[in-house]
């Protein structure tokens, strides 16, 4: 291993660019569609209604006891077939960015369920009856008074698992999709300056992750007080 | 006004209520008293459906409350309740508690149900708080904003679990004296307490439950005179000899 050359950087910063914003798109869209989807999962699985909480406690058992990297692969390969049944797509179309988005989302919903679960589960069992003591339904009662208060509780584990999931999204190397580690290893890999850049992401990552991290544990404090 | 025909209540093998039967007129205040764990706030939850029952039936303002068929919910707006841990919504201010359920539930609004809940808020004397959460207000003065809450939907009757146990002695009289009030002027009330001057004042009746049983039922003086039961005896003279 010889010197340390950086100077293949400063020329691929637009092509990292555009990886990172790939990697925020995918991350964003997780996070959001994991959010309604968890919260929907998590209503289910605490409903009375036998069906719909077997289905919720089933769907959260699987997709948590899979490895990550296998349900990206299994929608890279499932996807396209899809959608062309679907809609008549090419299957030449590239279609790695929306199955990777679709994964994760589905896969990061069954943990934002647990968390949304445990928040629902803090808001006092009181407030429910005092709602419907005063003539509010099951569903005003739980967007109006559940719901908020819960959200509120859960902030910092829910961007917590967004810190998680930005970092996780470096797993779509396997279909080879150019989000900002895909794109640093092609750089490095066309350069032969792999470990400079591997390193130079590493370093981006870590300062994005920690000053989020520094950023939900300052609100948790003020939330705390 | 509400009709309690031999309601049983159980969780699993225990017995929460057993062939519990009483009821209250219009106008009625009643006070239903005695030991913890003797299903008397159960009892009371029953009333308004929020806590299901196995056997027996209850009617309120002639509609039957364990029935499937019933609209819980509408049945609700009508019935006030008041809890023994105050429940306003934490999230919301004072004026957002008293206006959300008229605007939501009765359909009135935003400006009738703020200038509703005003009204009420003057009436237990908290106007000044309105725009405050319920937070930063004292538990005496929570309990005086849920009230008004309940009020504000204009209720047929009001219920009371336990209204004053959560609060520190010198805010015990400040809710009372709204309750007093409200039983003067001839609201229909049924109140789970352990205030008995309260229920001296006030009461027309008084419900004694002990084991999941309504042990005795009797108008007030006859209550305090002479109460026929030894439990109820026993209750008495362990909670007014302080």
């Amino acid at each position: 291993m010889g010197e340390l050359d950086w100077t293949s950087i400063p020329g691929a910063l637009p092509f990292l660019w555009a990886g990172m914003v790939t990697t925020l798109e995918i991350t964003l869209l997780a996070v959001l569609v994991g959010i309604v989807w968890g919260t929907l999962l998590a209503i289910m699985r605490m409903s009375g209604v036998k069906l719909l909480s077997w289905f919720a406690a089933g769907y959260v058992n699987l997709f948590r006891s899979i490895p990550l990297v296998m349900v990206l692969l299994w929608f890279f390969l499932i996807v396209p077939a899809l959608l062309e049944s679907l809609f008549n797509t090419p299957r030449s179309a590239d279609t790695r960015l929306s199955s990777a988005m679709v994964a994760f989302a589905l896969f990061e919903a069954a943990y934002y369920s647990e968390i949304i679960r445990a928040g629902i589960q803090s808001v006092a069992k009181g407030q429910l009856g005092a709602a419907s003591a005063l003539g509010l339904t099951y569903a005003q009662a739980m967007t109006m008074v559940i719901l908020p208060q819960a959200f509120r509780n859960m902030v910092p584990l829910l961007l917590t698992q967004g810190i998680i999931l930005f970092q996780d999204t470096s797993l779509v190397y396997v279909s080879s999709l150019a989000d900002f580690f895909g794109a640093a290893y092609k750089v490095g890999d066309r350069d032969g300056r792999l470990v400079e850049m591997l390193l130079f992401a590493g370093a981006v990552y870590f300062l994005i992750c920690f000053s989020a991290s520094l950023l939900v544990r300052r609100f948790q404090k003020k939330v705390a007080t | 006004m509400i009709a309690i025909k031999n309601v049983s209540k159980h969780y699993g093998s225990f017995q929460v209520l057993s062939e519990c039967s009483t009821q209250v007129a219009k106008g009625e205040v009643i006070v239903v008293c005695g030991p913890s764990g003797s299903g008397k706030s159960t009892l009371i939850k029953c009333v308004n459906g929020l806590e299901p029952f196995q056997s027996g039936e209850i009617i309120v303002n002639g509609i039957s409350v364990g029935d499937p068929k019933t609209n819980l919910p509408k049945l609700r707006a009508h019935v006030g309740m008041v809890f023994q841990n105050f429940e306003l919504f934490p999230h919301m201010s004072v004026t957002d508690n008293l206006a959300l359920a008229q605007v939501k539930v009765l359909g009135r609004s935003r400006e009738e149900a703020v200038q509703r809940g005003h009204q009420l808020l003057e009436r237990v004397g908290l106007l000044a708080q309105a725009e405050k959460f319920p937070g930063q207000l004292s538990g005496g003065q929570q309990q005086r904003v849920a009230i008004a809450r309940a009020l504000s939907m204009d209720p047929i009757c009001m219920l009371f679990d336990e209204p004053t146990s959560a609060l520190d002695p010198e805010m015990v009289k400040e809710v009372l004296d709204v309750m007093v009030g409200l039983a003067q002027e001839g609201m229909t009330m049924m109140v789970v307490t352990h205030e008995m001057g309260f229920a001296r004042r006030v009461a027309h009746r008084v419900i004694f439950m002990d084991q999941g049983r309504i042990v005795e039922d009797a108008p007030k003086e006859d209550f305090f005179g002479a109460p026929r039961s030894e439990r109820a005896q026993l209750f008495l003279s362990k909670i007014l000899q302080h």
